[in-house]
């Protein structure tokens, strides 16, 4: 038990009408205190799934079916709701997508970060207020005093976003899990918020679990990335060997489709085709209907996450 | 015809209203209520009209299943001695009658005046919804009592008793119309600056034709939702009205002067005559708003928020 | 926004304008200012001198104009029925219908509060299932038959409750203005059967509105990151969802109270309920016209100046109300 997050053989599944539908099938991953890990994937991969299993919040009808959850060697996946709620903004952040839809429009800030504190320390309200405004300066917001008593609708998106880092640091976490934080902020500001939280990442020593579906931002912050395709972990690695020689042809896929991955004039690489839907994945490689190099096995066999030559881990029959 | 048959059991429509038995079973009371209004002079048993059916010494017998009732009047009777079973058809009937004529009206003013005013625009627009906003700000009950009880001091009570169905028509048609009006010009706005209704000026259609062949038919959906909630609110309205002596004289009741009629007879026992017509109503309005609920939700209309 | 509050008096006056022309229209037409005067063992000869004296000759705008500067002053005239002048009457019957409406008010909070929350965290619930259908039926009842089968059952069946009347009062401020139920335990008593069907009117929507806001907010974004914080369950719902739910719940609130207002009437009808209602109807089967008016008058004064407020108040809050009501 030497990593401070492991997940092992998770599968999650959502209880409709029509049948259990598998949004997670059997993945496995690590992290390690101070590292930094990237989710990457196309919408409904299952990244976010992911992200909220961690902390055991995944909206209903979700819940997980199969596979184990360790945190600092406690299997919390065991856990009571209420052993749960220790951990979760606690020892664990999370930062959700939308600044603007994140924080409850009717309470200040001050009272949102104040609240917090209070449900993990015993500490007055005027120690509290106190050790708010300390985060506030360390997210390099302007006028820390006055953002206190202001109202959410008051201020910015990305003014918003870095109340929110605000807020995880608060109880000193070991891990943040930042869901698509970037994704509803403008692109300058986009930059800024990357910078603060790999720097805050560093300066504090904390884990970092990035989900996006942006290739680019993640292989600037992270040191490992593991890409998902419908509800699977299809490639793992260290962020430089994923980025530069990926094995799996849907990274390789994707890679090529952010812009600035080719020469200039050159077209951009395109994956045809969509990701099938969950109710609806092929036998076999679920890549296989957009797949060039699409075998007879890849139709029939589900491919192991095995090591590569390069030293990632893939899921692919062909590529070695 | 038989086409537009065979459409219409394909429908979406018919296919939820299949499958949701609340709304089967609403339906079913209602057209049976239907039946019984519309052809309660020939199933009641005696007519409560009739000045010869009034005889004191059959008051107050209750329903037949209880000591001292008579199997002559199933629901026992009522304290002039009428046959409340027969009291109740003729009830339910007036009260439908007065239900849909008001209603009618509300629709006539408010599809009228919403029009005119989606259509027109500007200035007309500005006064008529301004009016209903007025009009919206008060009560509808409140402005339906009070017309009620003028028209009773100006008509005497003797006048406004014989007046009375024309009366509670108007009184709760007017009361409650900005609610078709407003929902009817919403939807005109929405329509009005689509290309079908410009083709249709451009080629030189009379507005009232683009009006009500063009612009009409889209907010029909509204209409029918709205016609179905409002029969029933109009029908409590009446009982409302009737309850307070500003509506149907109890020789000629209505569902809600039954129930004033009964009512201090409930101190001596005597509930039947109170409940069994507060159990018709509450069941007629009940399934009206189920059924309205169940048009709601699947014709989806663009319903203003009142 | 100042244009904003100068418009929307200037409407208010308007308003009251058409309604006490209106009104007037109809007491100059059919009421019988020397009747509410002087009763009726007066002379004709005597009664066309009187009618000349109090100018009811003039011409119609001359009397309307006066009717309004009386009414300005707080003359709107006297009731025969009760030979006082009927602001007066008005007033001593105004405390009866208030407290009618706080008892109710009160009865709406304690009862839709708790059941709409649970039904809105337990929507699968026994209770949550029985509130459901229980208010689909509420809905569907008329407040008067609701009042009807409480005096049944309470006050003639198991004859724990008084079935009429405000029971015993106690003078509020010692000048016979406002007597009061709510300091005795018979005041109390009397209270509980009329206020619980007048409540029974408002009571499901507000349990349905309840239930659907909250479902909503529990929903919400800021509703998952609350419990993302680790924040208790109690917490998470008594104070992030529930404030969220009752800002647009006590909006409503407002609004529905006046609807109640229009009920009060009927209640008050069966419960003999001695309040403003209540006089109403006498003042309908007497045809005291002139205290009709003056009721007609008070009351819209009342719906016009508390719409007023609540749309200026409306505007500070949201400034694309103004955008709206400029238009």
């Amino acid at each position: 038990m030497s990593h401070l997050l492991e997940v092992r053989d998770l599968e999650v599944k959502f209880a409709l009408r029509s049948g259990d539908i598998t949004a997670i099938d059997g993945i496995d991953f690590t992290l390690d205190q101070g590292e930094r890990l990237g989710i990457v994937g196309e919408s409904g991969a299952g990244k976010s799934v992911t992200g909220f299993s961690i902390i055991n919040l995944i909206s209903k009808p979700g819940f997980i079916s199969r596979g184990s959850i360790y945190f600092e060697g406690n299997k919390i996946s065991d856990y009571s709701d209420s052993q749960m709620r220790t951990i979760r903004g606690n020892r664990i952040s999370m930062i959700f997508q939308d600044p603007m839809m994140t924080l409850n429009p009717v309470f200040t800030i001050g009272f949102q970060m104040i609240e917090t504190l209070r449900a993990h320390k015993k500490i007055s309200k005027s120690d509290a207020r106190a050790i708010a405004l300390e985060k506030l300066k360390k997210v390099q917001i302007p006028s820390p005093e006055e953002r206190l008593d202001q109202y959410p609708h008051e201020l910015s998106g990305g003014m918003r976003q870095r109340i929110i880092i605000a807020i995880s640091l608060l109880v000193n976490p070991a891990i943040i899990i930042a869901d698509e934080p970037t994704t509803a902020l403008d692109v300058t500001i986009q930059a800024e918020i990357m910078d603060l939280l790999q720097q805050l990442c560093e300066t504090e020593k904390m884990g970092l679990i990035l989900i996006t579906h942006d290739l680019g931002v993640v292989s600037q912050v992270t040191e490992k990335i593991a890409v998902m395709y419908a509800g699977k972990i299809i490639e793992f690695g260290p962020t430089d060997q994923v980025v530069h020689s990926p094995v799996h042809p849907y990274t390789t896929g994707l890679i090529g489709s952010i812009p600035g991955s080719t020469a200039p004039g050159e077209k951009l690489l395109q994956i045809p085709g969509m990701m099938p839907t969950l109710s609806n994945i092929p036998e076999g490689c679920a890549f296989n209907p957009r797949c060039d190099l699409c075998e007879p096995i890849c139709t029939r066999k589900t491919p192991p996450l095995e090591k590569k030559q390069n030293g990632t881990m893939a899921a692919c029959h062909i590529k070695d | 015809m038989k086409k537009k048959l065979q459409k219409f059991k394909e429908s979406y429509f018919l296919y939820s209203f299949k499958r949701d038995k609340v709304a089967m079973t609403s339906f079913i009371v209602l057209v049976l209520f239907l039946i019984i209004a519309l052809t309660a002079p020939w199933i009641s048993p005696m007519d409560p009209y009739d000045d010869h059916n009034i005889d004191i010494m059959n008051s107050e017998i209750p329903p037949m299943w209880m000591d001292g009732g008579s199997s002559e009047f199933i629901l026992g009777t009522d304290n002039m001695g009428r046959d409340m079973l027969s009291t109740m058809f003729y009830g339910l009937r007036t009260s439908i009658i007065i239900g849909l004529g008001a209603v009618s009206l509300q629709a006539v003013l408010g599809v009228v005046l919403g029009l005119t005013a989606g259509y027109m625009g500007a200035k007309t627009d500005a006064i008529l919804m301004r009016i209903a906003d007025i009009q919206f700000s008060f009560p509808y009950l409140m402005v339906a009592i009070f017309i009620g009880a003028m028209f009773q001091v100006v008509f005497g009570v003797g006048l406004y008793e014989q007046l009375a169905v024309p009366l509670l028509v108007i009184i709760i048609g007017v009361s409650n119309w900005p609610m078709f009006a407003r929902t009817i010009r919403a939807s005109v706005m929405g329509e009005k600056h689509k290309e079908y209704v410009e083709a249709a000026r451009v080629i030189g259609l009379p507005r009232l034709t683009i009006m009500f062949r063009h612009v009409l038919p889209n907010s029909l959906t509204s209409v029918m939702v709205i016609f179905t909630i409002q029969v029933g609110s109009a029908v409590q309205s009446e009982a409302a009205l009737s309850f307070l002596g500003l509506g149907m004289p109890v020789t000629r009741p209505s569902l809600g002067s039954l129930i004033r009629a009964g009512q201090e007879y409930i101190f001596s026992g005597s509930w039947w005559i109170t409940i069994f017509p507060g159990l018709l109503l509450v069941i007629f309005v009940l399934v009206i708003s189920l059924l309205g609920d169940w048009l709601r939700d699947v014709l989806n209309p663009k319903l203003y928020k009142g | 926004m100042f244009a904003f509050i100068i418009r929307r008096i200037l409407q208010a006056v308007v308003v009251m304008l058409v309604i006490s022309l209106m009104g007037f229209a109809i007491k100059n037409n059919i009421g019988d200012p020397v009747r509410d005067l002087v009763g009726e063992r007066v002379t004709p000869a005597e009664r066309a001198k009187m009618a000349d004296d109090m100018g009811l000759n003039d011409p119609f705008l001359i009397q309307y104009l006066r009717f309004i500067g009386h009414a300005v002053k707080g003359d709107l005239g006297r009731s025969f029925l009760y030979n006082k002048p009927n602001l007066e009457v008005i007033s001593q019957h105004a405390p009866a219908t208030i407290e009618l409406l706080m008892g109710t008010a009160l009865i709406i909070v304690l009862i839709s509060l708790p059941l709409g929350v649970q039904s809105a965290l337990q929507p699968k619930s026994k209770l949550a299932r029985f509130t459901m259908s229980f208010s689909t039926l509420g809905i569907s009842m008329p407040v008067f038959l609701t009042a009807i089968l409480l005096i049944y059952v309470f006050a003639v069946h198991l004859q724990i409750l008084p079935s009429f009347g405000r029971g015993e009062t106690v003078d509020l401020f010692g000048n016979g203005y406002w007597n009061t139920g709510f300091l005795t335990r018979d005041g109390l008593e009397h209270l509980i059967l009329p206020c619980l069907s007048l409540s029974s009117i408002m009571l499901p929507l507000f349990i349905r509105l309840i239930r659907s806001e909250m479902m909503e907010v529990l929903e919400t974004e800021y509703i998952k990151y609350a419990w993302a914080k680790g924040l208790s369950p109690a917490r998470v719902w008594m104070v992030h969802a529930f404030k969220n739910t009752l800002l647009p719940v006590v909006t409503v609130f407002g609004v529905q109270m006046g609807i109640t207002f229009a009920f009060t009437i009927l209640t008050e009808l069966v419960f003999q309920w001695q309040g403003m209602g209540f006089m109403f109807l006498e003042a309908v089967q007497r045809a005291d016209i002139s205290l009709l008016i003056a009721y007609l008058v008070v009351v819209a004064s009342v719906f016009v100046l508390v719409n007023t407020v609540v749309d200026i108040v409306y505007g500070f809050i949201n400034p694309t109300v103004r955008i709206v009501g400029t238009r």
